[in-house]
């Protein structure tokens, strides 16, 4: 295949896995629906995608059944996804003879593609999180299509200043912390909407059926916290890997560039999150603010700094 | 896991007299500062001391965007300026609050530390007096005297690397084991080396200088703070000090991809001391010469167009160039000026030209752009002024660009202007000749010398060294208790174990516990009979 048929190659494939998330999505849906528990199932499913067929009333234990099928469904078609996805970036590679990830069009492609990997890792390993599958999906999708609107970008040569073997390193670790600080942020979200429920069902009200089908609040916490004990360190290769980079290519290790800056501020508030979780009355709902937190200013510093504020870093390719 | 700093003495109690209380007053402080929830709400003050850096303008990053923020906002800067907000990072809140941390961090981490260093000493602590009580705990019946089957315990846990402790207590024989002091060196190891990052990044910003100085071929510079264009150094610089450093550049070359991308900027130098032949080198993007302390890059480039200019007295100046400064990276279309005061008689009006290069011109209605970053069909174009230029006025002006006000006030004067391609010449009304003859093209370098570099690097590789250990390894302690079972003789095991770190401790522990009761049912070769302790 010529250079530009894999490039179309590439963004056919970006097409489909958004197709194949927004389906898993569907059947993550259908799996909340006829899942565990089964009080008010039915008038949520509309809440992430479209709504299905009312289901005919069932017994527990086969509504259980038809919960897991629909929930194995979701993760296989997520897995699909997830190649296609893959694929979309190693075609890019090929057609562009270089590391897919030289302009904010791929990086952002591949810190997605890497949450839904460290998602599917989580859910194979600890099936009762395959249920925060919609809350992981929804956003991937969103992201996704958000990326391919926003952030296209043609396939083409690298500017001189990143033809380095630090790209690997520095751009891949970024990456990957970046994919599984996101998991760690949607868990940490969603421990405080459940938090907020098991509140409210404390209180005596009734459980929002969405709600009460999350994981436990303890299970979702144990998730955000070993993420982001997994994605700190990465961070902190990301940074020093780039500080060595920077040293190299723009004559000094640390100048508070505004990406630095925010790389910097990312990774002091996820060293405030692992001691919140570690501290009286920081444990719990704080802690977990103090990790959203964290995802806000990862995410602010994938848009915001890319595309508006110029730096040396100004290698986004948006125009 | 609960423990979050050391254990402290209560406060003493207040006291009569005012030094004393004094003191009291400062031990509180003393310990509310070096309390972990001070240290979060520090590290949140640090991440949000530093926004306002990335998003004003920054005297370190431009001093031109700082500039063009007081155009557009008289009034706001002024104020933000008197508050540091163009100087964030050296600004004495911004350091306040990350040396507070600092001291915070010491003074929690040093006492940890001392402990610690006891702890690795000391034997493994006694079990505590009801096991079961452990969040992980349960019991293993076995045919075995107690005394062996400790011993089949403490096997067990010393293949698993245990530190194992046996004492002898009241209610029978005991054992403690404990394993992990690796997290803890880990997590002082990494505090500390944030400790040390901070002296060498201040290192370097006390001893360290920096100096750019555009060359244009042919030409070179030393390592001087006069040469420079511009520098800036740490207050303990001795200018004298500057290692003797000379760079000469031979040839530069800039390679661009179909789709007019530049692929790579390579610089062919020589370098040595003062008078030196000099020692042959190629430079360029992410790869800078390194020598011992000082680093050499290529930071940018452009064309540096030479002119011939003939009086019609037939003095001339031939080949004189100047770097014109590209205004326009992706065409390279570059503006620049060439002064011209010492052609001319005493008295006479001096001569300047201020012209616009294009690497590959195209005129348009008698206008001339760039179309090209690459020197195809290189071409200028040129405005002649006459008049008094001021360099001997004392006021520093640019090399780069005329002084729009001389030009204003009418000191300067406009006598010519032309579209030249090379070989081309224009005459001016007085029969002075200027030629563009060619173009060479320019490197921007970067002089740096940061002696606190690789203390930083080395900070940094022990700081991710520590803070692997200190995330990845467990801190766990296993006790057993060895009591004789009622009635037919054997022994009951009772074991409990405690880890700190977050992982869940459950499955490990039925492992091992698994592991010992086949261990025990191996040494005495039959089935031992168990009994299961509380849910994990
Ligand atoms: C520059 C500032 C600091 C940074 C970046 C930092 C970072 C970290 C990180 C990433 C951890 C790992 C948390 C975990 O085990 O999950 C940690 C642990 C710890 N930090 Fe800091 N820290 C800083 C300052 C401090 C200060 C000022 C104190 C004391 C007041 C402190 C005390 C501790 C303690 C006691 C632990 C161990 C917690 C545990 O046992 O799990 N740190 N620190």
């Amino acid at each position: 295949m010529t250079a530009d048929q894999l490039a179309s190659l590439s963004d056919t494939l970006f097409s489909i896995s958004i197709a194949l998330y927004s389906v898993a999505m569907v059947a993550f849906c259908a799996q909340l629906a006829f899942g565990r528990r089964t009080t008010r199932a039915r008038e949520l499913v509309g809440a992430g995608g479209p709504a299905l067929p009312a289901p005919e009333p069932t017994p527990a234990s086969a509504e259980d059944t038809r919960g897991r099928r629909w929930g194995a469904i979701a993760l296989g078609l997520t897995a699909l996804g997830a190649v296609a996805h893959g694929a979309v970036l190693v075609t890019r590679g090929l057609a562009t003879d270089r590391l897919p990830w030289g302009n904010m069009y791929e990086f952002s492609t591949a810190t997605v593609f890497v949450a839904v990997v460290a998602y599917l890792v989580f859910a194979v390993r600890t099936p009762g999180l395959r249920h925060i599958g919609l809350f992981v999906l929804a956003p991937v999708v969103l992201a996704m299509v958000l990326i391919g609107l926003f952030l296209y970008a043609e396939a083409g040569p690298l500017v001189a200043a990143l033809r380095s073997y630090w790209l690997a390193i520095h751009v891949s670790t970024a990456i990957i912390g970046f994919g599984i600080f996101f998991v760690s942020g949607i868990a940490s979200i969603l421990y405080l909407v459940k938090t907020r429920s098991d509140e409210r069902v404390a209180a005596g009200e009734e459980a929002g059926g969405l709600l009460a089908r999350l994981p436990g609040a303890a299970a979702l916490d144990r998730v955000a916290h070993r993420t982001a004990v997994f994605g700190f360190p990465i961070w902190t290769f990301t940074v020093i890997a780039g500080a060595i980079w920077a040293e190299a290519a723009w004559g000094r290790f640390w100048g508070w560039d505004p990406k630095e800056t925010w790389a910097f501020i990312a990774w002091v508030v996820y060293a405030a999150y692992l001691h919140a979780r570690t501290t009286a009355g920081w444990r719990g709902k704080p802690a977990a603010w103090v990790n959203v937190v964290g995802l806000v200013v990862m995410i602010f510093n994938l848009t915001f700094v890319n595309m508006v504020s110029t730096g040396l870093h100004s290698y986004a390719g948006v125009s | 896991m609960s423990t979050i700093a050391p254990p402290r003495p209560p406060a003493p109690a207040p006291s009569p007299s005012a030094p004393r209380r004094g003191a009291g007053l400062l031990l509180r402080w003393w310990r509310r500062l070096t309390a972990m929830r001070t240290a979060i709400v520090l590290l949140f003050l640090l991440a949000l001391a530093a926004v306002p850096g990335s998003l004003l303008p920054q005297r370190s990053l431009s001093q031109n965007n700082v500039n063009q923020y007081f155009t557009e906002y008289p009034t706001l800067a002024p104020v933000l300026d008197r508050l540091y907000l163009f100087d964030v990072f050296s600004s004495p809140w911004f350091a306040a609050v990350y040396l507070l941390l600092f001291v915070s961090l010491i003074g929690c981490v040093l006492p940890r530390g001392l402990e610690h260093f006891r702890a690795m000493r000391a034997a493994p602590p006694a079990a505590p007096r009801n096991l079961l009580r452990l969040p992980d705990a349960g019991e293993l019946g076995t045919p075995l005297p107690a005394e062996q089957a400790l011993d089949v315990v403490e096997e067990e846990l010393r293949v698993r690397r245990f530190r194992v402790v046996r004492r002898e207590t009241a209610r029978g024989p005991e054992l403690s084991a404990e394993k992990g002091y690796l997290k803890e060196t880990g997590n002082l190891l990494f505090h500390l080396s944030l400790v040390a990052l901070l002296l060498g990044l201040a290192g370097g910003k006390l001893w360290g200088y920096e100096g750019s100085i555009l060359v244009t071929e042919g030409q070179g510079f030393c390592n001087s703070f006069q040469q420079y264009d511009t520098y800036s150094s740490g207050p303990l610089v001795d200018s004298g000090d500057l290692s003797p450093l000379c760079v000469d550049l031979d040839d530069f070359r800039a390679e661009y991809e179909e789709n007019l991308t530049a692929a790579s900027f390579t610089a062919d130098i020589r370098y040595g001391g003062p008078g030196e032949e000099g020692r042959r080198t190629t430079i360029g993007v992410n790869e800078p010469l390194r020598l011992d302390g000082d680093r050499v890059y290529v930071t940018g480039h452009g064309f540096s167009p030479t002119f011939t200019v003939t009086r019609p007295d037939g003095t001339s100046l031939e080949d004189v160039s100047v770097p014109f400064l590209p205004s326009d990276q992706s065409t390279m279309a570059s503006q620049g000026a060439l002064k011209v005061p010492d052609l001319q008689a005493d008295g006479e009006d001096q001569l300047a030209i201020e012209g616009f290069f294009a690497p590959t011109g195209l005129v348009q209605g008698g206008i001339l752009t760039s179309v090209d970053p690459r020197p195809l069909a290189p071409q200028v174009a040129i405005v002649a002024y006459s008049g008094y230029l001021g360099l001997d006025s004392g006021i520093p002006q640019s090399v780069y660009s005329l002084d729009a006000s001389q030009i204003d006030r009418g000191s300067l004067t406009e006598v010519g202007a032309a579209n030249l391609a090379v070989g081309e010449s224009t005459t001016l009304p007085d029969g002075t000749t200027i030629a563009f003859t060619g173009f060479r093209e320019f490197a921007a370098f970067q002089f740096s010398h940061d002696p606190g570099q690789v203390w930083v690097l080395v900070s940094s590789i022990a700081l991710l060294t520590g803070l692997l250990g200190m995330l990845l390894l467990r801190r766990e302690r296993v006790f057993a208790r060895a009591e004789p079972a009622p009635g037919d003789g054997g022994t009951v095991l009772t074991l409990a174990s405690l880890t700190r770190g977050s992982g869940e401790n459950g499955p490990r522990f039925a492992a091992l516990t698994d592991d010992l009761g086949a261990a025990l049912t191996k040494r005495h070769g039959t089935r031992a009979p168990e009994t299961g302790g509380p849910p994990a």
